[in-house]
This record gives C-alpha cells, sequence and structure tokens, in this order.
C-alpha cells in the first residue's frame, strides 16, 4: 500500500509521520504548483471552490508517483468539504485509476476517535486499533509543533535585521525536513530549527502593524493559494497572526478530551453578537476572531475565502458590519486560478500603507490630547 | 534651469507621465495607449515629453505607479513605487484638500477610496470581476463604431430610458444587443449602459459605505460625461472631475517621489537619455522545484539589469554584475 494525502501548509509533515509509524509507504505530492492546478482544473466541476481542484491535481501528481490509497483530511462536514472525498474517489476513479480512499470525519465524542482509528489500524494490517493510539497522539504532537515553529517564524521575520534570513532558514528546513523519517527525527529537525531561528538577529524595539489572518482554512494555511501572502506581509514588515491552523482545528475537534483547551469557546463569545451558531465552514470563526483581533488592538485583518464559498460571502456580509462597529480595517481578499500577482498586490500594498496612516493618526490624535 | 519632478503610472489601457514643479503645479501631462506593450509605451512617453521638455530642465525625482510600476522602476530608476490607491488618494488630497470620496474607474480595475480628515481610512477594489471598467465601454464603443470620445456626449442625448444589466460584462453586452435589435435609439442604449455601470459600481464597491460629498470621479472613465451625470443622479450631489482626472496616479506618484528625494537628498532616476535606450525581455521556467516560475530577464541596452517572477529569491535576489551577461 502506498499512501498519499493532499497539500494543505505543512500539514503533510504530521500526516507523513503518522502514517510512516505506522509502517505504511508514503506518497508525499510535489508541493502545489502550476502543474496541480491545471491538472486539477481539467478533472474537476468548473463551479467548485478552488481547495477541490487543487487536491485533485495534489491525487494525481501522486498517482503518476505511485500512490494507490489516498487520505483526505476532510470528512462529512458542514460544507461543500463534506463531500470532496466522495466526489474525489468518483473522479479518480471513472479515470480508471484502481485506488481506495479514506478520510478524517469530524470528531465529536469518544466514538469518533474510536472510528478514526480503526481506519488507522487497518493502514499497519492490524486489528488492534489501541495499538495506533500512540502514533495518532505523535501526529498530533508533530503538527503542534510545526505550527508553533511556523507562529516563530511570523513574529520574527518582520523584525529581521538581515533582510532574507528568515526565508532562507525556512526553505533549509523544509529540505531537511523531508529528508527527514520517523517521528523522532522529524521532531528533532523541527526543534532544532526552533532554536536557529531564535538565534536569527532582530529589532527587538521596532513597532511593527499587527494583522490578524480570518477566512477558510485551506486559503490560510496554504501558501500556494494565498499567493504566499503570510511570508509576503512578514518581508513588508507586518507581524500576521494565523487564525485558523490545521493545530487548532484538530484541537477544537477533540476539545471534549479534559486535558485538550481550545479556543473555541473564546471564539464563539467574540462571535456570539454577530452569528450565535454554525453556518458551515468557518464562518462563526471569521466573525469571532475578527472581533478577538479588534478586542487585542491589532492594526488590521485580512479575510481570506475562495471563490464561491458559501459560509465565507456570509461571513464576509457580517464583517462589514463589525468593521464599523470597532473600527478595524478589514481587506477582503477572493482566492481562485488566478496567478497574476500584481491585482492581489495592489490591495495588500494600499491596505498596509492605510494601516500605517491610521497608526499615525492615532499617534497625533493622542498627542494632541495630552497637550 | 528648470527644476521638475516626472510621475509614470504603467496601467493596463493607458501609460500616462506628468511633470510638475517644486510647487506641485502640473506642467504638463501625455496619456497614451499602453496597447499590451508597457516597455514601448513608456519608452515612447517619456521620449515624446523629453522632447517636449527641451534641454533646460532638471530632473530631482521620479516616482511610478500602475500595474506596470516595477516594470516601470526597473527601466527608468524611480525614487519611489506606490501601488495605484496610496497614489490616487494622494493626488485627490492635493487637488481637493478636504474630498472625502474618490471614485476611480480606470481600464481594467475600479477602486472606491474614502477618506476621513486628510487621511485614507477605507478603500475597496472590484474583486473577481472587470464588468464595469474602462475595457470594457471601450469594446462596447469599438462594437458599435463610435469613437470612445464622444461616448458621454451621446448619453446625454438620450431622452428616454432603457435598461440595461450592469452585473456582469458578458449579460450587459447581450442586453444592449437585444435592445438594439427591438429599435430602440443608439443614444439611449448608451445611456442606459451608463447608468448600468454607475449602479453596479456602488453595488459592488460601494456597498455598506458612506459616500461623503466631496466626491471626486477620476481615472480614464471620468472622461465620460455620461457616467459623470448617473453617478450624480444616484448619490444626489455633485461630483468633481479634476481637470486631469486621466492622469491622477502619475500626479500622485510624482508628489510621493518629491516627498521622498526630500527625505534622501538624491534621485535614483536614471535621467531623461534613458529614453533612448534599448529595452528586452526574456523569459525562462526556472525548473530547480515544482513551482516552476516564470523568471523574467530584464536587460537594459544589452545589459541584464534585473531578474524577477521567481518565488524563492534565487534569481531576483542575486546582485548582478556587468559579466553576468555572458554567462546568461
Amino acid at each position: 500500500m502506498k499512501i498519499t494525502f493532499p497539500h494543505m501548509g505543512n500539514t503533510y509533515i504530521a500526516l507523513k509521520v503518522i502514517f510512516e509509524e505506522l509502517g505504511a509507504e508514503v506518497v508525499i505530492p510535489p508541493k502545489c504548483n502550476k502543474n496541480t492546478l491545471e491538472l486539477g482544473t481539467l478533472y474537476s466541476p468548473e463551479l467548485m471552490c478552488i481547495p477541490f481542484k487543487i487536491t485533485v491535481g495534489n491525487y494525481l501528481e501522486s498517482i503518476e508517483k505511485g500512490a494507490d490509497t489516498m487520505f483526505m483530511w476532510g470528512g462529512c462536514d458542514v460544507c461543500r468539504i463534506g463531500y470532496y472525498n466522495t466526489l474525489q474517489k468518483d473522479i479518480l476513479q471513472s479515470l480508471g485509476y484502481e485506488i481506495q480512499m479514506f478520510c478524517l470525519e469530524p470528531m465529536k465524542n469518544i466514538n469518533d476517535v474510536k472510528n478514526f482509528l480503526k481506519k488507522l489500524s487497518f493502514v499497519s494490517g492490524s486489528k488492534n486499533y489501541i495499538k495506533v493510539l500512540p502514533i495518532f497522539i505523535k501526529g498530533l504532537r508533530t503538527l503542534y509543533e510545526i505550527d508553533e515553529l511556523d507562529d516563530l517564524v511570523i513574529k520574527i521575520r518582520p523584525r529581521e535585521l538581515n533582510r532574507g534570513a528568515v526565508d532562507r532558514l525556512y526553505s533549509s528546513f523544509k529540505e531537511d525536513v523531508n529528508n527527514a523519517n520517523g517521528y523522532k527525527s522529524i521532531v528533532e529537525t523541527i526543534r532544532r530549527y526552533k532554536e536557529k531561528l531564535l538565534k536569527i538577529e532582530i529589532d527587538k524595539d521596532k513597532e511593527v502593524l499587527r494583522v490578524g489572518i480570518v477566512g477558510e482554512i485551506y486559503t490560510v494555511v496554504e501558501p500556494f493559494i494565498n499567493q504566499y501572502l503570510i511570508e509576503r506581509l512578514g518581508n513588508m514588515g507586518v507581524e500576521v497572526h494565523r487564525s485558523v491552523t490545521s493545530s487548532e482545528f484538530i484541537k477544537e475537534q477533540l476539545d471534549f478530551i479534559p486535558f485538550l483547551k481550545s479556543d473555541k469557546e473564546e471564539v464563539h463569545r467574540g462571535a456570539k453578537p454577530y452569528l450565535n451558531t454554525e453556518i458551515g465552514g468557518h464562518a462563526r470563526h471569521t466573525v469571532g476572531n475578527t472581533v478577538l483581533y479588534s478586542e487585542k488592538n491589532y492594526d488590521g485583518v485580512i479575510h481570506l475565502m475562495p471563490f464561491t464559498c458559501m459560509p465565507e460571502i456570509v461571513a464576509g456580509s457580517i464583517l462589514s458590519i463589525v468593521e464599523k462597529d470597532k473600527d478595524i480595517p478589514i481587506l477582503k481578499l477572493v482566492l481562485d486560478e488566478m496567478t497574476g500577482e500584481s491585482g492581489y498586490l495592489t490591495r495588500i500594498e494600499a491596505f498596509i500603507d492605510l494601516l500605517l496612516n491610521r497608526r499615525e493618526s492615532k499617534f497625533y490624535e493622542r498627542d494632541i490630547s495630552w497637550s | 534651469m528648470k527644476e521638475i519632478y516626472l510621475g509614470v503610472d504603467v496601467g493596463s489601457v493607458s501609460t500616462n507621465v506628468i511633470v510638475m514643479d517644486s510647487d506641485n503645479n502640473v506642467i504638463d501631462t501625455l496619456y497614451i495607449r499602453t496597447k499590451g506593450k508597457p516597455i514601448e509605451a513608456l519608452k515612447m512617453g517619456l521620449g515624446q515629453m523629453k522632447s517636449r521638455l527641451g534641454e533646460n530642465v532638471k530632473v530631482l525625482g521620479l516616482g511610478t505607479t500602475g500595474s506596470g510600476r516595477h516594470l516601470a522602476a526597473t527601466m527608468l530608476g524611480a525614487d519611489i513605487v506606490k501601488n495605484e490607491i496610496t497614489a490616487h488618494g494622494v493626488a485627490a488630497l492635493n487637488i481637493v484638500p478636504n474630498v472625502n470620496t474618490i471614485i476611480e474607474i480606470g481600464g481594467q480595475d475600479s477602486k472606491i477610496i474614502l477618506l476621513r480628515d486628510g487621511i485614507i481610512y477605507d478603500f475597496a477594489m472590484n474583486t473577481v470581476c472587470a464588468a464595469g471598467t474602462g475595457s470594457f465601454l471601450d469594446r462596447q464603443a469599438e462594437r458599435l463604431g463610435i469613437p470612445i470620445q464622444e461616448f458621454g456626449s451621446l448619453a446625454l442625448k438620450s431622452k428616454s430610458t432603457v435598461r440595461i444589466a450592469g452585473r456582469c460584462a458578458v449579460f450587459a453586452e447581450s442586453d444592449m444587443i437585444h435592445k438594439q435589435q427591438l429599435g430602440h435609439n443608439q443614444e439611449d442604449i448608451i445611456n442606459g449602459l451608463c447608468e448600468a455601470m454607475a449602479r453596479n459600481y456602488l453595488n459592488n464597491l460601494g456597498k455598506g459605505k458612506e459616500l461623503k460629498p466631496p466626491v471626486i470621479f477620476q481615472g480614464g472613465v471620468a472622461a465620460n460625461i455620461g457616467i459623470k451625470k448617473a453617478f450624480e443622479e444616484l448619490l444626489g450631489c455633485e461630483i468633481i472631475v479634476p481637470k486631469y482626472a486621466s492622469v491622477m496616479g502619475a500626479i500622485g506618484a510624482c508628489i510621493l517621489a518629491k516627498e521622498e528625494v526630500k527625505k534622501r537628498g538624491k534621485t535614483k532616476f536614471l535621467g531623461l537619455n534613458i529614453a533612448d535606450s534599448s529595452f528586452n525581455v526574456q523569459s525562462f521556467e526556472c525548473d530547480s522545484c515544482p513551482n516552476m516560475c516564470e523568471v523574467v530577464k530584464f536587460y537594459r541596452d544589452e545589459n541584464l539589469a534585473a531578474r524577477w517572477g521567481d518565488k524563492c529569491g534565487k534569481w531576483s535576489n542575486v546582485q548582478i554584475s556587468q559579466n553576468d551577461e555572458k554567462l546568461a
């Protein structure tokens, strides 16, 4: 069995750990690129959202490398991602590939976790799902480690004294982590790079703009589709915070377990005056996190969504009210197969100019009221 | 010797060059069609401007804006490279200091910029569709065989209303054809199109925003008085179309360049003679990783001047020495 899974940012590192520890042969698709997009759009329904198309591309590129079993990280859920796996299996099989597909269903109680472990144990060929539990936990730990590293990267990048130092370190990290195998060696690589990152020279007193990213998880986490937004903002001297990440998503799924804590309740509290129920996707989070960012005095918020994403369209309409209520600027970016960057760059640059101007004028107002 | 500053706006449809003196007075402006060839257009624009200015001038600074701003900056050497939104805001503030709303419609973008107390506090740009921008109007004018300059005045001659769908360029065009086959007057149809564009703009970009006067209308489409009138009717206030409405982006870039040069003390502009240089581009697909970036190599007078288009910085970050040329 050669197992593969679609890309979503750095999630592949944790998935690689899980499946390698289970003893399966793992095929990692090439990182998302033009060819992935090309293949994906060719075989996907035209009106489908972009994460579907790119993940189809990922599968096809993996199949070319010999993969025969697909793992999809999204199962029956409250937006279109709920039927990604079924439809994708159909598409791949009708193309004549003899493949199997299984997926991660939302977990709401211990029984759901058990069912998922059973699915995993089928990969390792054993029937004892209890044996799989430690491996699942190793995967989760890797996911936390990698997201911690990424959080550190986006904190340090805008403050680096030597331009490009973080990006250079990060690309060598990518190379090393891809060459590492198994939990121990991968986590060790992540930690080693964390230490290296902390040694990068930074300007501690630099006043940086702080921007929060909200929106649909795939567009936030996958750099190929958000046009490397987070890296770009960092290099423009902006500290970014991602409100949705793979590790936070998993934490929220599993927070019925007593020792696991997530920010879910806090996010729901923020969203409550505007949206007090789940309407699908990450809509409630988008609204809630925007409110939380304004409470934490962030300079602005960027709202990312795939073109035609219904939950985010609803959240977007609500955000225009939040924007006024909380006096926090919001930039909405709709992402699809466009690879021309200039339109996005113009909007991002103008947004940063706007945030800088607002910050300056706020200082100015304060000066006046003091004198 | 006259001391001047230059502003360059390389847009999708037009390339604009403007000249200002040290007191922010516009001395000369130039509006030429980009025609899909920004390098040639800019070279021609600068060349024309150079001969118009004569010998007795000294360029103290240059700023670029527009979707081709980075290309223009590499060609000419710019003191500042600014996005169109900020550039348009700065220019409008220079002409109407208390402006609260800017409507800007260009070749493929339309923008709304809201200002309060002299700072930009909100903006929006058309998202995934280019309906209701200059290039669509251009195409319709061409289809009807009317020079685009006369489009607006024809709309003013309309006596009865014909409703055209404005949400999508494809819908609008088929609606126009349908109305024309029903026998409606051409001026009524054109007027309907102007109204549809204004309505679409306000629904799309202005939704949920407070559009307070004074309102400035700028960008290439501002020359169309039919659309200006439609906006006035929809907003119920006077719309100011500045004298240099079509080149406001370049004016903004010029003002910003002046400020930048004041801070830094000297200009990066390579001189007006750069218009006589030859510029060439070559591109290739980098095969170092699955990204397969399309890398552009830019040559000034046969010398490699810059490379861009890569995501990792392998090509663009490397300092280029003159010897590299032979290797490349």
